[in-house]
C-alpha cells in the first residue's frame, strides 16, 4: 500500500518554515505527537471519561439516598448491597421498598434515557450537518405524544399507551421521510423542513385531543406525556423497551467513525467509499428508535439531545470517536441531576420538561457565548 | 491505463445534454486539465469520473475494470476526489480531517488504526503542513485548507486524483504552489485530472488538456499545441494572444 516514497523536499515545506521563523521555532508543534500515535487527545479523553464515570456513580448514590422519604446514605447503601452481599439488616421494609422499588428503577431509567437521548442528538447533528438539530427533529416526539394521547383517550392500559407512543413516533417519522421522496428532492433541507411541518401538524392534533379530553382525569395523564417524568417507571415497564434503546445505542457507538465522514457532506462521504443511503438510513433508524423508545417510557424530554452533545464537543473536540462516549456519560449525569432536583426541590414532584427547559436554555446560551463565532 | 472513458454523455432529469461522446484516457504520471466556460459542465464531468453521477451512456474503465460494476469502496481505493475548499460544520483538527482519507480502508464498525494515523501524518508532512496538525481545520487559511485536503487525498492512496478547481479562492502565490504540488504528484506516478479556469495553469502543467465547449463537445490535445491564441479566443469569446517568455520558458496568455 505504501508503495510511494515521500523522499524529496517540497515547496510548501520551505515556504511554511520561512513563515514560521518569524514567530518562534519553526518546529513548533512538530514532534509533539510521535508519528502514528492514535491521537494527542487520547490521554485527555481517558481522563475525562473516567472522571465523568466516577461523577456519574457518585450522583447515582445521591439519587438513591434522596427524595421525599428520608433514608440515610448509610442505610441506602446497605439496602443496595444487601442484594448481593450478606449485610446485617438495620432498615425496615418501607425503606427497602422506597429504595429498590421506586428510586432504583427511576435512577437507572434516568441514566439510560439521558445517555441515549444525548447520543441520538449527537447522531442527528452529524448526519444533518447542523449543530442546532435535536432528536425530536423529525417529528418523533410530537408523533409519540399523539400516539400516547389517543391511547389515553381510548382508556387503554399503560402497556397500550407505550405501544401507542411508539407507533405514533414511528408513523410521524415515516411520513417525514416520505415527503422528500415524493417530491423527489432528497436534500437535507427538505427533510428538516418536512420534519418541522409534521411536528407542527402533530402539535395541532395534540391541541384537538387536549380540547376533547376529560379535564378531570385524562388531561392530566396527557400532560404527563408532554412534560416527561420518571415517576411511574418500573423495571417491568422498562424491560420491553430496553432492547430498542440499547441495541441502536450499541450500533451507533460501533459505527461512530462514519459520522465524522458523513458530517463532511454527501459528495465527500461518497467519494470516500461510504454508501450514503444505507449508512445514513441506519443512523436515522437507530436514533429514531432511541427517541421513540425514550418517549414511550418517560414522555417527551427536551434539551438533553441538544445541550449535551454541545457540551461534550466543547470539552473533548468534534471527533465523534471520542465525543460520543463522553456525550453518553454526560447525558446520564445531566438527566439524573435533573431528576433528583425534580423530586427534591418542591413537595409536589416537578415535571422533567420544566427543569430541562429552565436549566437547558440558559446553559445553551452560555455554550453559545463560549463557542462564539465557531458556531455557524 | 488507469482511466479510460468511452463515449460518455450526461444530462440531468429532463435537462439539456451537458456533454456527449466524451472519450479519453489518462495514464499514470499524466495530468489532464479540463478547461471550459462557466456552466459548460466541467464539474459535472468530474463528478461522473468521481462516481458521484452516473453517465447516461458510455463506460468509465478504471484499470480496465468498468466502474459501474465496482463497489463504492473499491472505487474509493482507486480514485481520490478533492472538492473545492469549503468549511465543514464541525471543528475537526487537521489530523482528524486528514485521517478521514483512510475511510475506504476502515471497516464499518472500526475506527482508524495506528497505521492509518501514521499514513495521515506522513501525508501531512509530505505536503508540508505537519505543523498544523492539532489546529482546527475551520480556523486555518484557505490555502492551508487546500493543502490539508490534498494531504487527505494522499492518505487515501488512490491511483487517480480528481481536483475540482483546486486553485479557486486561493491567492496568486498559493495558486502557484498548488499547481507545483500537482506537478510533483504526477512525477510520482499519480494520474491527475483537474478542472480550472486559468489556461496558464494547464500550460505550466504541460500535460493533456481537454476543452469542453458550450455545445458539450470535448476536444483533447497536448497543452503546448492545443492552447494557442485561436483556441483560447474561441473558448472565452475574447481576443487572447500567447507570448513565449524566455525566463519562464513557456507561453503566457494575454488578453488584448
Amino acid at each position: 500500500m505504501a508503495r510511494r516514497n515521500f523522499l524529496y523536499s517540497n515547496m510548501f515545506a520551505k515556504t511554511k518554515q520561512h513563515k514560521y521563523h518569524s514567530n518562534g521555532p519553526s518546529a513548533c508543534s512538530e514532534g509533539a505527537i510521535p508519528q502514528g500515535e492514535i491521537s494527542s487527545d487520547m490521554a485527555k479523553f481517558h481522563w475525562v471519561f473516567w472522571l465523568s464515570l466516577v461523577l456519574l456513580m457518585t450522583i447515582l448514590g445521591t439519587s438513591l439516598a434522596n427524595g421525599r422519604y428520608g433514608i440515610s446514605y448509610n442505610d441506602t447503601f446497605r439496602i443496595v448491597f444487601s442484594k448481593i452481599l450478606p449485610v446485617q439488616r438495620t432498615w425496615n421494609d418501607i425503606q427497602e421498598a422506597v429504595v429498590m422499588v421506586y428510586r432504583f428503577p427511576r435512577t437507572v431509567a434516568a441514566i439510560i434515557i439521558g445517555a441515549a437521548l444525548a447520543l441520538s442528538g449527537a447522531t442527528y447533528q452529524s448526519i444533518f450537518k447542523n449543530p442546532m438539530v435535536s432528536p425530536d427533529l423529525l417529528g418523533v416526539s410530537s408523533g409519540a405524544c399523539v400516539g400516547a394521547a389517543i391511547a389515553i383517550l381510548m382508556d387503554a392500559g399503560s402497556a397500550l399507551i407505550q405501544v401507542g407512543a411508539f407507533a405514533g413516533g414511528i408513523i410521524a417519522v415515516t411520513i417525514t421521510v416520505m415527503i422528500p421522496r415524493l417530491i423527489r428532492n432528497e436534500s437535507t433541507t427538505v427533510l428538516v423542513l418536512s420534519g418541522i411541518v409534521i411536528g407542527s401538524l402533530m402539535s395541532s392534533i395534540m391541541s384537538i385531543i387536549k380540547f376533547v379530553a376529560d379535564t378531570d382525569t385524562k388531561l392530566a395523564e396527557i400532560t404527563y406525556w408532554m412534560m416527561g417524568s420518571f415517576a411511574r417507571i418500573t423495571f417491568d415497564s422498562m424491560f420491553p423497551v430496553l432492547p430498542t434503546i440499547l441495541l441502536p445505542v450499541i450500533i451507533i457507538l460501533l459505527m461512530r467513525y462514519r459520522l465524522n465522514v458523513l458530517s463532511l457532506g454527501d459528495n465527500e462521504a461518497k467519494t470516500l467509499g461510504i454508501n450514503l443511503r444505507t449508512t445514513r438510513g441506519m443512523f436515522i433508524l437507530c436514533s429514531t428508535l432511541i427517541t421513540a423508545s425514550c418517549v414511550c417510557l418517560s414522555g417527551t424530554i427536551g434539551w438533553v439531545g441538544l445541550v449535551i452533545p454541545h457540551t461534550a464537543r466543547m470539552i473533548i473536540g468534534s471527533d465523534n470517536k471520542r465525543m460520543l462516549p463522553i456525550a453518553l456519560i454526560f447525558g446520564g449525569i445531566f438527566m439524573l441531576v435533573i431528576d433528583i432536583l425534580c423530586r427534591t426541590i418542591t413537595s409536589a414532584e416537578l415535571r422533567l420538561g420544566i427543569l430541562t427547559g429552565l436549566i437547558g436554555a440558559p446553559f445553551f446560551i452560555f455554550i453559545l457565548f463560549k463557542q462564539g463565532r465557531q458556531v455557524q | 491505463m488507469i482511466l479510460e472513458t468511452d463515449n460518455l454523455s450526461f444530462h440531468y432529469h429532463n435537462g439539456r445534454l451537458i456533454f456527449h461522446s466524451v472519450s479519453f484516457n489518462v495514464d499514470k504520471g499524466e495530468v489532464l486539465s479540463i478547461l471550459g466556460p462557466n456552466g459548460s459542465g466541467k464539474s459535472t464531468l468530474l463528478n461522473c469520473l468521481a462516481n458521484l453521477y452516473k453517465p447516461v451512456t458510455g463506460e468509465i474503465l478504471l484499470n480496465g475494470q468498468p466502474m459501474s460494476k465496482m463497489g463504492l469502496r473499491d472505487v474509493a481505493c482507486m480514485v481520490g476526489y478533492v472538492p473545492q475548499i469549503h468549511m465543514p460544520t464541525y471543528a475537526f483538527t487537521v489530523r482528524e480531517f486528514a485521517v478521514m482519507g483512510r475511510t475506504p480502508y476502515i471497516g464499518a464498525f472500526a475506527t482508524p488504526s495506528r497505521d492509518d494515523y501514521r499514513i495521515a501524518d506522513e501525508a501531512l508532512e509530505r505536503i508540508g503542513v505537519a505543523h498544523l496538525r492539532d489546529k482546527p481545520y475551520t480556523e486555518i487559511s484557505g490555502g492551508e485548507r487546500q493543502q490539508v485536503t490534498l494531504a487527505r487525498v494522499i492518505a487515501q492512496q488512490p491511483r487517480l486524483i480528481l481536483l475540482d478547481e483546486p486553485t479557486a479562492h486561493l491567492d496568486y502565490g498559493n495558486q502557484h504552489r498548488v499547481i507545483q504540488m500537482i506537478r510533483q504528484l504526477a512525477g510520482e506516478g499519480y494520474a491527475l485530472i483537474m478542472t480550472t479556469h486559468n489556461p496558464e495553469h494547464a500550460i505550466i502543467l504541460d500535460g493533456k488538456v481537454a476543452i469542453l465547449d458550450r455545445k458539450g463537445v470535448l476536444s483533447i490535445g497536448q497543452a503546448a499545441e492545443t492552447l494557442n491564441a485561436e483556441t483560447l479566443s474561441d473558448l472565452y469569446e475574447l481576443s487572447i494572444k500567447t507570448i513565449y517568455d524566455e525566463d519562464a520558458k513557456r507561453k503566457i496568455c494575454v488578453v488584448c
